[in-house]
């Protein structure tokens, strides 16, 4: 059933996780929190008082459906985490037997509800069933089934070397729970960048609240369904809804918030998250670039890049090419190569193909549009620039060299809208990459391993792909997560269950072999083998004890 | 940075003595020999630690490879604290240095002398383009963090941490924060007496002799059986006396309290009648040279205030327990401590306390000690902090880890892209899974 909003604000303007326009926004909650100094986003809902039409088959649930979501306030938002945290005291959640019968419990849930899923993606998102696979289903199977393969051996203490300074000793490093975490998601991949960070959660023995977006309502509900039947609702739950419950959650005290979506949303999670010293990890966005060199294979290339930008939740993903730069000379050559990939990939009149996702909401569709329409922009398209409003389709769009400073320069796209800017000497173009915010990815593709060392040392981002897009996110060896404003902290793979645990460090001491060196009364001799035990060097000690030392 | 320490350590331990009393053993133990030996191991170990680790990679990316490349966040910003007013600056400094950033280190200013000694040298040894010393109050830290950096280190306060987690949640700068806590110290049955000497011995070290107890790591309070208080409180005092003689006010073995706030905050902590009628030892002190005894109270209220902020001072409450084992919720219902020290040789009671007890770090039958410990992470959790350094978690603080793929042009793998049909999601299913058998037999015809 699609989510139901009566719209009790007034007074705003459009923006949704993803959009990064900042707007007044006045609403009868902001009164009675005085820390929400920053804005809240608004819901993605139009700008008008408007009553979203309720699916279901109750025709009572309009009105319920606003108390339920106001019901679920600061006090509501209270008991569940001091629920929460009571089921985690009980440690049922920090055993193995627990953390692996949920993870077997929502791989079972994945494939007995493929299809559920695939219909909730393509209602929000018209994600094709391809994509839905490749990119949602595929990547929570695959992590659900690492996470089962090496959870035993992730759950083992590490042992520490010890030295002199402290010997005789042993150390370790003991991985622990944090206790109740909080996972805000996002709505390009909904159920994906849902359920991973929950599997990281939970592999990491904590007890979970997940709070997926509002603006992927199908996914959203399904979810809720979902964990409802699959998982243990004692220490796993779902909280739907939009800024009054986030609000509310976001109040509480958690052990840990994970986050994806925004830099704007992402400072609002940090400063909640700061009043009570809640570690964060902060999966944003930024501008993706892609490098081309005029060395390439230009068909490959051209496929890689379509791949990246329009296969990837048709460019609404934090990790698709955003924008590309290549050398004056080679521009004319890629654009052609890239007009050619569109249609191998999406036919003719890619206003038609199935194959590609379409824009996620009407707010978005404006945000694009204007972006499109930009005085300093409209006349640079080279490819495309068809749309339908009513369809919320935009056709694959190639602009070339539009200003630095117009808005399709300045913010990060997130649709399927192209620019290329061109430069003297393909160089030129990691100063212009530096000259930006670290995005979350970036991508080089030549054949001049010169050029590829000079890259990999001289730009910053999140991770980076060289001669491909976006693979480097399903190397589960590798960490995913950015830097400077593409965000902090990373997951997948083992990454996951670091980020969700602490890493105690243990010392085992035993009584004999105590030094009265340690204790005062202080004095020059004791002074000389303290450093001679710090500074390691078993002679040293020696010479220290016979009263020999260099100092 | 070596010789910095080298060249200077008689100024250091003056500048020491100034702010807080430390005497020069102290002073080389927990500030000069730390970042004597930090600095040594970063040298050692930097090459090692800047150099990309390599990703294992499914063979269905073939040819390709895949690193993980350390690089440094860029311009950082450490506050130091005025406990260990040099390691504390430059056991960070060194860190943020070997993973290659520029730095602003602020120096507590409740450590004056500390302070301007670091102001004056640091730039005769270090590069002062990229290194800076920047000295000053609350009005010049509120400067500071509203500007943007990439990365800040801090240690102090909670309630200062908290200030400056929100002012970098405005720039998404990431934080660590060293905090504080409680940290408690448990002993039971299991020792015998010999051992009982060597146990008082390391918890009078850890509660006086860590800057008289103005340390994170210090022993906060002790939990110990009713039947063993008294014995307990016995050896604790004959090891006080051992150490700092008959009037340890006079011992120049034991720090000062830094400042006239905080002595006075020590003083107030006192001041509630059933906590001052709960001293059972010490309790005399010296406003002018700011120095308070050793003290040690038994079983004050637990919601008195001393119960329930960090003491971060010379003051120890014991608190009583019928049985040992309590001693477990009574830690896990209270804020996450940075550390917790635990004598006993029950194994079992060992097991339970990691298992159910959560703190930055756990210490059997010791203290203090895994400060020293290099490959062991130092850092809190909770209440008492996120993020840790020492030894390579240092260099890792302090970095960015970039994930790095290289692909080549060849093979390329046509079921990558549009337009979808039942053959393309088949393959990715067996690649997926990978089934290169599967998908062998697939491409070959041989699977439906």
């Amino acid at each position: 059933m699609r989510s139901l909003c009566v719209e009790p604000f007034q007074n705003f303007s459009v923006v949704d996780t993803g959009a990064r326009r900042t707007l007044t926004y006045c609403s009868p909650w902001k009164t009675n929190h005085k820390h929400e100094a920053v804005l809240f986003p608004p819901p993605s809902r139009p700008i008008r008082k408007s009553l979203c039409i309720c699916l279901s088959s109750s025709s009572k649930l309009p009105v319920m459906m606003e108390e339920e979501k106001k019901t679920f306030d600061a006090n509501e938002a209270a008991l569940l985490v001091k629920e929460l945290n009571e089921s985690f005291r009980t440690g049922k959640t920090k055993s193995y037997e627990w953390r692996v019968s949920q993870l077997k419990s929502i791989e079972k849930m994945v494939v007995e509800r493929e299809k559920d899923i695939c219909e909730a993606l393509y209602k929000d998102l018209s994600k094709p069933e391809f994509e839905a696979f490749v990119s949602e289903i595929a990547m929570v199977k695959s992590s659900c089934k690492e996470a089962l393969k090496e959870l035993k051996h992730w759950m083992k203490p590490e042992k520490a070397k010890t030295s002199m300074a402290t010997y005789p000793s042993s150390a370790e490093i003991v991985s622990e729970p944090l206790g109740a975490v909080l996972v805000i998601s996002t709505w390009n991949y909904p159920f994906a960048l849902s359920v991973k960070p929950v599997i990281g959660a939970i592999t990491a023995g904590n007890a979970t609240v997940l709070k997926p977006s509002e603006i992927a309502p199908a996914t959203s509900s399904l979810l809720s369904k979902l964990f409802e039947e699959y998982l243990d609702r004692s220490a796993v739950r779902v909280v739907e809804g939009d800024v009054p419950q986030t609000t509310a959650l976001l109040e509480q005290k958690w052990d840990k918030i994970f986050y994806t979506g925004s830099p704007r949303v992402g400072r609002i999670i940090m400063t909640a998250a700061a009043k009570h010293l809640t570690p964060v990890v902060l999966e944003l966005g930024g501008k993706c670039p892609a490098v081309i060199d005029s060395d390439v294979d230009l068909q490959v290339t051209a496929r890689r890049i379509v791949a990246g930008k329009w296969q990837a939740n048709n460019g609404q993903a934090c990790i698709s090419v955003d924008y590309i730069i290549t050398t004056k000379d080679f521009a004319p050559k890629l654009i052609d190569a890239l007009r050619k990939g569109i249609e191998e990939c999406f036919g003719t009149d890619p206003m038609e193909s199935k194959d590609i996702s379409r824009i996620v909401s009407s707010n978005h569709f404006s945000r694009l549009q204007s972006l499109m329409d930009e005085y300093k922009v409209y006349n640079k398209i080279v490819v495309g620039g068809q749309r339908n409003q009513k369809e919320l389709k935009i056709a694959p769009t190639i602009f070339l060299d539009v200003p630095g400073d117009s808005q399709l320069m300045q913010e990060e796209i997130f649709g399927p809208l192209l620019p290329i800017i061109t430069v003297e000497n393909v160089k030129d173009s990691i100063d212009l990459i530096n000259s930006k915010p670290k995005p979350l990815a970036a991508y080089l593709f030549t054949n001049n391993d010169k050029l590829k060392n000079y890259f990999v040392q001289s730009v910053s981002s999140g991770g980076m792909a060289i001669n491909d897009t976006v693979l480097h996110v399903t190397v589960s060896s590798l960490p995913f997560g950015g830097v400077g404003e593409s965000g902090m902290g990373s997951y997948h793979g083992k990454f996951s269950f670091d980020a969700f645990s602490h890493k105690k460090a243990v010392l085992y001491r035993s009584f004999s072999g105590d030094s009265s060196v340690r204790y005062p009364p202080y004095t020059p001799e004791k002074q000389k083998l303290i450093k001679a035990v710090m500074n390691g060097g078993i002679f040293n000690i020696i010479l220290a004890l016979m009263g020999w030392s260099r100092d | 940075m070596i010789e910095f320490v080298q060249d200077n350590e008689e100024r250091i331990f003056q500048a020491l003595d100034q702010d807080v009393g430390k005497h020069p053993v102290e002073a080389y133990r927990d500030e000069v020999g730390v970042v004597a030996k930090s600095a040594k191991l970063s040298l050692s170990c930097v090459e090692k630690w800047m150099a990309p680790r390599k990703g294992d990679l499914p063979l269905v990316f073939f040819p390709a490879s895949a690193q993980v490349m350390p690089e440094p966040f860029g311009v950082v910003l450490i506050m130091g604290s005025w406990n260990f007013p040099i390691s504390l600056s430059l056991d960070p400094l060194i860190a943020a240095i070997s993973a290659g950033n520029a730095v602003v280190l602020k120096p507590s200013e409740l450590s004056p002398t500390c302070s301007s000694f670091l102001a004056e040298n640091i730039p005769k040894y270090l590069d002062s383009k990229s290194i800076k010393v920047i000295e000053g109050g609350i009005d010049v830290c509120e400067q500071l963090l509203q500007q943007k950096w990439d990365k800040i280190f801090f240690t102090g306060s909670q309630r200062v941490g908290r200030i400056v987690m929100t002012a970098a949640a405005q720039h998404l700068t990431p934080v660590t924060l060293e905090l504080g806590g409680k940290s408690p110290a448990i002993m039971d049955s299991s020792s015998n007496p010999t051992n009982m000497k060597v146990i008082a011995k390391r918890i009078v070290g850890a509660k006086w002799g860590s800057c008289s107890g103005q340390a994170c790591i210090a022993i906060d309070y002790l939990l110990v059986e009713e039947r063993f208080a008294s014995d307990l409180i016995d050896l604790l005092a004959k090891t006080i006396k051992q150490f700092y003689g008959q009037n340890p006010i006079e011992s120049k073995s034991l720090c000062k309290i830094v400042n006239k706030n905080n002595f006075k905050r020590l003083l107030d902590l006192l001041k509630d009648p059933l906590v001052e009628a709960s001293v059972v030892y010490g309790g005399s002190v010296d406003e002018e040279k700011m120095y308070i005894e050793p003290t040690i109270l038994l079983n004050p209220p637990l919601d008195s205030q001393i119960m329930t902020e960090e003491i971060f001072g010379p003051l120890l409450p014991i608190i009583t327990l019928d049985d040992i084992y309590e001693s477990i919720d009574f830690i896990s219902s209270r804020p996450k401590p940075l550390a917790i020290y635990a004598f006993t040789r029950d194994e079992k009671f060992k097991k339970q306390i990691l298992s159910r007890t959560s703190s930055g770090s756990v210490t059997f039958n010791d203290t203090l000690l895994q400060f020293l410990c290099d490959s062991l992470p130092f850092g809190g959790v909770g209440q008492s902090g996120f993020g840790r350094y020492h030894g390579k978690y240092s260099f890792d603080t302090f970095s960015h880890e970039k994930a790095i793929l290289q692909r080549g042009f060849f093979p390329e793998l046509e079921p990558r892209y549009p337009p979808w049909n039942s053959f393309k999601l088949h393959f990715i299913k067996l690649a997926y899974a990978f089934n290169y058998i599967g998908l062998i037999l697939l491409l070959l015809g041989l699977k439906k």
